[in-house]
């Protein structure tokens, strides 16, 4: 691979997201004007000091009409992308290229998604006319396919599993409960979570991710300008976006225990990025945790957790809040809730908070005042077999 | 002169218990059980399934060139359905697919049209047969198919004579769009039938020069049972030459039990047996056929899981009445709260026409890599256009992994899907059916059945699902 990425050449120096969940009051205009609001006034700026906007949205509008309609703007590009659950990732992505080349002085990354106003449970999106032969599986189905190869590669007994996916959800609500703009925002006992009504496969209502309406959005200068805006910018390591060949679709040889576009975008991102040792080296992580297994299979793709031992991992606790690596200390897609346009960048928020030191205390891990200073985030896209993966990793300070 | 040279049926997974219904409409108790095709099958899948075992015993070197399909329920009017066949079949272009629907008397339509014929001719016969809930079609039909394909070759029964008639008179009718045929009085229509019966039986032995005692085999069908009764009573043939019309296990199939009735006595009779098959509807048609020596080496050739004994014994009785309602549209259930499932579009499907009906995918002449669906480039090797068709229906694997889906939209929740690994390589993800959600497990041999995904919009998406292999231990 050959992208030599950008590191330490821009930074995040303002962040906004509005609270995830059912804003039933609010429509994507209002959820892009609160996030837009929030991220310029956390900048220093005002909307029109920013020279080019990335908007990410799945289908909650098309065209960068999208943003500039409601935020009126003062005929200013905006690139309005897609590209599934990572979305707002690649909205944060591109902006940051754009900066980086020297194009652009200013930018927002922006995404937003506005899920409650369809009226069905769950995820629905809309596919091209077909043949009609690819099989219309829902999501939960899909990444429930992982769990019984999991089981069946690594020898772990189906009600072990189940724990271990109960340990995930849980763990995600504990820290949701302790995040003002999470959906969810209670703990929930094990019990109730591992006896919830199934969904498919092992997969209870408590192992998937919430469906929500949220926005969040980021400013990005160049590192050389960032401390114009602020003390504390967050600096861009490295940026690592997969689409992978759909290849465990058709071979025989994918076995559903494994993402490789995640390995692949996470080999690429840490190596931008210097880091030899993730699991040592980063303070903290935000992943796709769509549903409980996704979970469980990234801590072995994105290397925090040795192959068929991240199970053991997820149960010894040593992803929770207190844990040796904090993952989705903002209690991830399954309590802060998944507008999928925006869950890119809420997961950049959280790093934003916890690299700067203003989480609010009940959520504040401990590997940053032990000295780490990088934080990464992840998406994937699609499904076991055939998707899209992106992995970012951020730090507080700049290299030496 | 043509004859038969291979036959096969299809018997769907499910039955009906007649007690159920009793038990749910609160009448007298039920007898015996019907076939009942699952909420994923029609005429035109049953009719597929059918076709696929003829085919597999089908003589070396015999592909049929013209395909009659009859059925009393087409999937389709105004369409053909036989074509959709054809293609699951992935028979060639160059053939001629057409329907003989509308009428249980269809079937002897098909059949008398291909022994008249003098091209490969496969007939296929399908019907799925119901009423108003509580009423006799409903607990007295059954749901089934069967073909016979007729060429040159070793015939596995010779025509040795016949006759037809035709009477015109409302006994049974339906108007297009019904959900249930009417009938007129019982005894009129036993009346009317019972001289058309024995007019065309007399005429039958003696085109063929024979007496009633010489007949080894009579099984007789058609749409009215106690007219059928009465015949046979009188027919004169020896007690133990009257097949059982097997309605206590499937029920009566319209216009395909002409056909499986014929199935069940070759997967019997012996070489030189006299077989005679005769159909009451609209009037009446009788077939005389004597079983040649090449019925020892059919059956020899065939699976046993494909004899129509083996089919019967492997149903499941357990069906609910409820659920049986509702896949027969008698009984609205709340659906799910998701989009209704999208329907297939044309230009898509006739592109990927090998694909879609006859599951012919690809394969790489560079690395022999398989690809499913169909690709331009190889997964394994990177070669751009290099592949050749290759149609994998029949073809069996293992599952890979499972889930089962309880929120997908349904008419049988759960969705059972699996990742299917497929002997010689090639991978699938798609639905199982015919499988008990609980017993589904990572290794379990599959194979692959023409099915009906949906119906929305007015179209039916067909493909194919995986169940469990069928005949291997």
């Amino acid at each position: 691979m050959a992208s030599s990425g950008i590191r330490d050449r821009v930074a995040i120096v303002g962040m906004g997201c509005t609270n995830f969940g059912e804003h039933w009051d609010k429509g994507a205009d209002d959820l892009l004007v609160d996030a837009a609001t929030a991220a310029f006034d956390s900048a220093g700026v005002t909307k029109d000091d920013i020279d080019a906007f990335w908007l990410g949205t799945m289908g909650s509008g098309i065209s960068g009409l999208t943003l500039s309609r409601p935020l009126r703007l003062d005929y200013k590009p905006v690139t309005r992308l897609e590209n599934m659950c990572a979305t707002g990732s690649e909205a944060f992505r591109n902006a940051c290229y754009a900066v980086a080349s020297g194009a652009i002085d200013v930018a927002m990354a922006i995404g937003v998604e506005k899920l409650k106003d369809g009226g069905f449970s769950g995820l629905v999106v809309s596919s091209p006319p077909s043949d009609g032969t690819g099989a219309e599986l829902t999501a939960p189905a899909l990444f429930s396919l992982l769990a019984p190869a999991y089981s069946n590669k690594y020898g772990v007994d189906p009600d072990e599993m189940k724990e271990v996916l109960t340990r995930i959800a849980w763990k995600n609500h504990y820290n949701g409960a302790r995040n003002p703009r999470a959906q969810f925002r209670r703990e929930v006992a094990k019990e109730t979570i591992a006896c919830s009504p199934i969904m498919a496969g092992q997969l209870g209502i408590f192992d998937c991710s919430g469906v929500s309406d949220g926005s969040a959005a980021a400013v990005i200068v160049r590192a050389e300008d960032a401390h114009r805006y602020t003390d504390k910018p967050i600096y861009v390591k490295g940026l690592s976006f997969i689409a992978g060949p759909a290849q465990g679709a058709v071979s025989n040889d994918y076995d559903f225990t494994t993402f490789p576009e995640i390995v692949r975008a996470a080999e690429d991102a840490y190596r931008q990025a210097g880091i030899d040792d993730p699991r040592a080296e980063l303070a903290m992580a935000e992943v796709h945790d769509c549903f409980t297994p996704t979970e469980l299979v990234i801590y072995e793709d994105l290397g925090f957790a040795e192959r068929g031992f991240g199970w053991k991992e997820a149960l010894a606790g040593t992803f929770d809040l207190d844990g040796e690596l904090p993952v989705n200390p903002d209690g991830g897609l399954k309590a802060f809730g998944h507008p999928i346009g925006a869950s890119g960048l809420r997961m950049l928020f959280e790093c934003w908070l916890q690299l700067r030191q203003e989480a609010p205390p009940e959520r504040t891990i401990k590997s940053i005042a032990a000295g780490r200073k990088l934080a990464l985030t992840h998406n994937l896209g699609g499904s076991p077999g055939e998707c899209v993966s992106f992995v970012s990793v951020v730090g507080s300070e700049p290299a030496a | 002169m043509q004859g038969l040279v291979a036959y096969g049926t299809y018997v769907p997974y499910w039955r009906l218990d007649r007690q159920r219904i009793a038990e749910g409409l609160l009448t007298p108790a039920g007898r015996g059980t019907r076939a009942v095709a699952s909420y994923d099958e029609d005429t035109t899948t049953m009719g597929v399934e059918a076709a696929r075992v003829a085919l597999a015993a089908a003589p070396e070197g015999v592909r049929p060139h013209a395909l009659y399909f009859a059925t009393s329920a087409p999937a389709y009017a105004d369409k053909t359905n036989a074509t959709a066949i054809h293609a699951a079949l992935g028979l060639d272009r160059a053939g001629f697919a057409a329907d003989m629907a509308g009428a249980v008397r269809s079937a002897f339509a098909a059949v008398g049209a291909a022994l008249d014929g003098s091209r490969p001719t496969l007939v296929v016969l399908s019907d799925t047969r119901t009423g108003l809930p509580g009423g006799a079609d409903e607990s007295g039909g059954g749901d089934a198919a069967a073909a016979l394909l007729f060429g040159e070759g070793p015939v596995l029964a010779e025509v040795i004579g016949g006759a037809d008639a035709s009477e015109e008179f409302l006994e049974r009718w339906r108007l297009p769009g019904d959900d249930h045929s009417r009938v007129w009085e019982e005894r009129f229509g036993e009346t009317a039938y019972v001289p058309l019966a024995e007019q065309v039986w007399t005429e039958a032995l003696k085109s063929a020069g024979i007496t009633p005692d010489a007949v080894d085999h009579l099984a007789v069908c058609g749409v009215h049972s106690r007219a059928a009764r009465r015949f046979v009573a009188g027919a004169g043939v020896r007690s133990e030459a009257l097949r059982d019309d097997l309605t206590a296990v499937i029920g009566n199939s319209g216009a395909a039990h002409l056909g499986i009735l014929l199935a069940g006595v070759l997967d019997q009779a012996a070489p030189g047996d006299t077989v005679a098959i005769l159909q009451i509807a609209d009037g009446a048609v009788c077939l005389l056929l004597r079983v040649t020596d090449a019925i020892t080496g059919y059956r020899e050739r065939r699976e046993t899981a494909h004899t129509l004994a083996a089919q019967i014994a492997s149903g499941r009785t357990d069906l609910a009445y409820p659920t049986f309602l509702t896949w027969k549209g008698q009984l609205h259930r709340e659906p799910p709260r998701r989009p209704d499932p999208t329907s297939p579009a044309a230009p898509p499907s006739l592109r990927h026409e090998a694909w879609k009906f006859g599951f012919t995918g690809s394969r790489c002449v560079n690395c022999g890599t398989r690809h499913l669906p169909p690709a331009r480039v190889c997964i394994s090797c990177g070669a751009v256009d290099q592949m050749v068709p290759e149609r994998l229906a029949d073809a069996a694997g293992r599952i890979a992994t499972f889930t089962v889906d309880r929120l997908a939209f349904s008419l049988s929740p759960p969705v059972v899907a699996v990742v299917v690994d497929f002997d010689g390589g090639g991978r699938i993800r798609c639905e199982m059916t015919d499988v008990d959600p609980a017993t589904v497990a990572i290794g379990d041999r599959v194979e692959m059945t023409f099915r009906k995904i949906s119906t929305a919009n007015g179209i039916h998406n067909y493909f194919w699902k995986a169940r469990p292999a069928q005949g291997e231990s």
